[in-house]
């Protein structure tokens, strides 16, 4: 037990680096899959047909295949000669970026029908109607469901470690080829997951009650 | 057929560049090994999601139900597998388990993991639909003399569960998806064997091609099965099914919004 502890300790600063890379790897992938999420939703819901056709095949690939199928895809199909950090950023971003779109898509067609006659009724072109009155609605109604997104990736992006990603779960292998301690240090690693992952809920939450408009919105934020 | 055999050929010879053309790489090695994991990957499924679901329903009726010290564990429960990234909580039970005298096989291993995974994730959607059941279910259930047992087994639970029905559907297509992290385990499942056969002969874009093509079918499957039961039964008022078309779309010739003479 006790020497155990020392194991863990020991090798805790080596993992903190591995928490870096997963922290990068995450909101790489995050921010990669917002843009490409919100381009796509309005690809998808005001876009005339082949970009609709092309959004649904995309999202259909996208959500249809193992997150380590579509790694080994990348890495040794599509994109053998760039990085593996990249690679997995441009994957889990892409794939993140699938079920963004969809997160967005239940959100805008939600949003009462008024919102945009009136946009067009003051004069504003189709444009200016998603841009400023559609999408700033959409992002703060999105948010509590685009939170989950977090966790997701979180937990996804540990089959990073497979093309060689050397984040918080390779590290950890690595100290338990070194050390022979299987169970402390991977006990240690899913602790650290875990804490990652509501710390995180947690900073969220505060961003969600820092742009929350009163009266705007429902509180089914509230209940998850 | 002349004309069949020439188009066939020309085809052959465009995709040669890319992926193997030879059939007997397709038909005698690639196909077998691929449909052997396939096999493994229904199995896997096959024993996870009952238990899953059953597993599921009974943490979230602890959560809902039980008193302060169960309904506390549940929750831990949930937190812990949850929050545990699967690849992890694999390791642990097929690597981290011996170390403490427990020997899982690889199969084993999966399923367990599969199991605590699945069932901590089905339960939140259950605990929500449980929730979303008006007061007055249970109310008017334990006023006609039902117990409280039998007024969750036969007036709550049917109902939450119908409720539940799109949570748990999303669910099973995930695990479909994350059986592949059985590969890790060392289960020869259809991405090990896509993987090894790959490795040998070389043939990255033919074996991952085609894994990805058998996914990409049993996922639409799957969400077209769960989709058809849903509707199967539900029930009008208790389920709603809410379509709607989207505000407008962008068409030619309307960048503009028309003027009004």
């Amino acid at each position: 037990m006790l020497e155990s502890l020392t194991v863990v300790t020991d090798s805790l600063g080596y993992l903190l680096g591995g928490v870096l890379v997963t922290l990068e790897l995450v909101s790489a992938a995050l921010l990669l899959g917002f843009i490409l999420g919100i381009l796509l939703v309005v690809g998808q819901v005001y876009g005339p047909k082949p970009v609709r056709g092309f959004v649904a095949v995309y999202v259909w690939f996208f959500r249809g295949l193992p997150n380590l199928i579509l790694l080994f895809l990348f890495y040794f199909v599509f994109l053998p000669t760039l990085p593996v950090f990249l690679i997995a950023v441009i994957v889990l971003g892409m794939r993140s970026a699938a079920y963004q779109s969809q997160i967005f898509r239940g959100v805008i067609e939600n949003l009462s029908e008024g919102q945009t006659l009136a946009a067009r009724s003051l004069g504003m072109t189709n444009w200016q109607t998603i841009k400023h009155i559609i999408i700033p609605q959409t992002l703060r109604l999105a948010l509590p469901s685009w939170a989950n997104e977090y966790p997701v990736l979180l937990t996804d992006s540990a089959v990073a470690s497979a093309i060689g990603v050397t984040e918080l779960l390779t590290r950890t292998g690595f100290r338990v080829a070194a050390t022979g301690n299987a169970m402390a240090l991977y006990l240690a690693c899913a602790v650290i997951f875990i804490l990652l992952n509501y710390g995180g809920m947690l900073l969220i939450q505060k961003i969600e009650e820092r742009i929350r408009i009163p009266g705007f919105g429902n509180n089914e934020c509230d209940q998850i | 057929m002349a004309d069949g055999s020439v188009v066939g050929e020309a085809v052959t010879e465009a995709l040669s560049g890319f992926i193997r053309t030879d059939p007997d790489f397709w038909l005698n090695v690639l196909l077998p090994a691929v449909g052997q994991g396939l096999l493994v990957t229904l199995l896997l499924i096959l024993c996870v999601a009952p238990l899953g679901i059953l597993i599921g329903i009974l943490v979230a009726i602890c959560r809902v139900y039980a008193p302060k010290p169960f309904s506390f564990l549940a929750k831990l429960y949930v937190i812990f597998f949850r929050g545990c990234p699967l690849l992890v909580l694999l390791f642990i039970l097929y690597f981290g388990l011996p170390s403490i005298g427990i020997l899982l096989e690889g199969f084993t291993a999966a399923v367990i993991g599969f199991v605590l995974c699945n069932s901590a994730y089905n339960s939140e959607y259950i605990r929500g639909a449980l929730q979303s059941i008006k007061s007055g279910q249970m109310i008017a259930a334990r006023s006609l003399g039902m117990t409280k047992k039998q007024a969750i087994l036969h007036i709550i639970i049917p109902q939450a569960m119908r409720r539940a029905i799109p949570g748990v559907s999303n669910e099973f297509i995930y695990l479909i998806k994350y059986t592949s992290l059985a590969y890790f385990v060392t289960v020869v499942e259809m991405t090990m064997a896509a993987k090894m056969i790959a490795m040998h002969y070389l043939a990255f874009i033919e074996a991952f091609g085609l894994v990805a093509l058998f996914y990409l079918a049993l996922v639409s499957l799957a969400t077209f099965g769960t989709n058809k039961l849903e509707k199967k039964l539900a029930i009008p008022g208790l389920t709603a099914v809410k379509v709607k078309d989207p505000p407008f779309r962008l068409k030619k010739g309307t960048k503009e919004p028309r003027k009004i003479k």
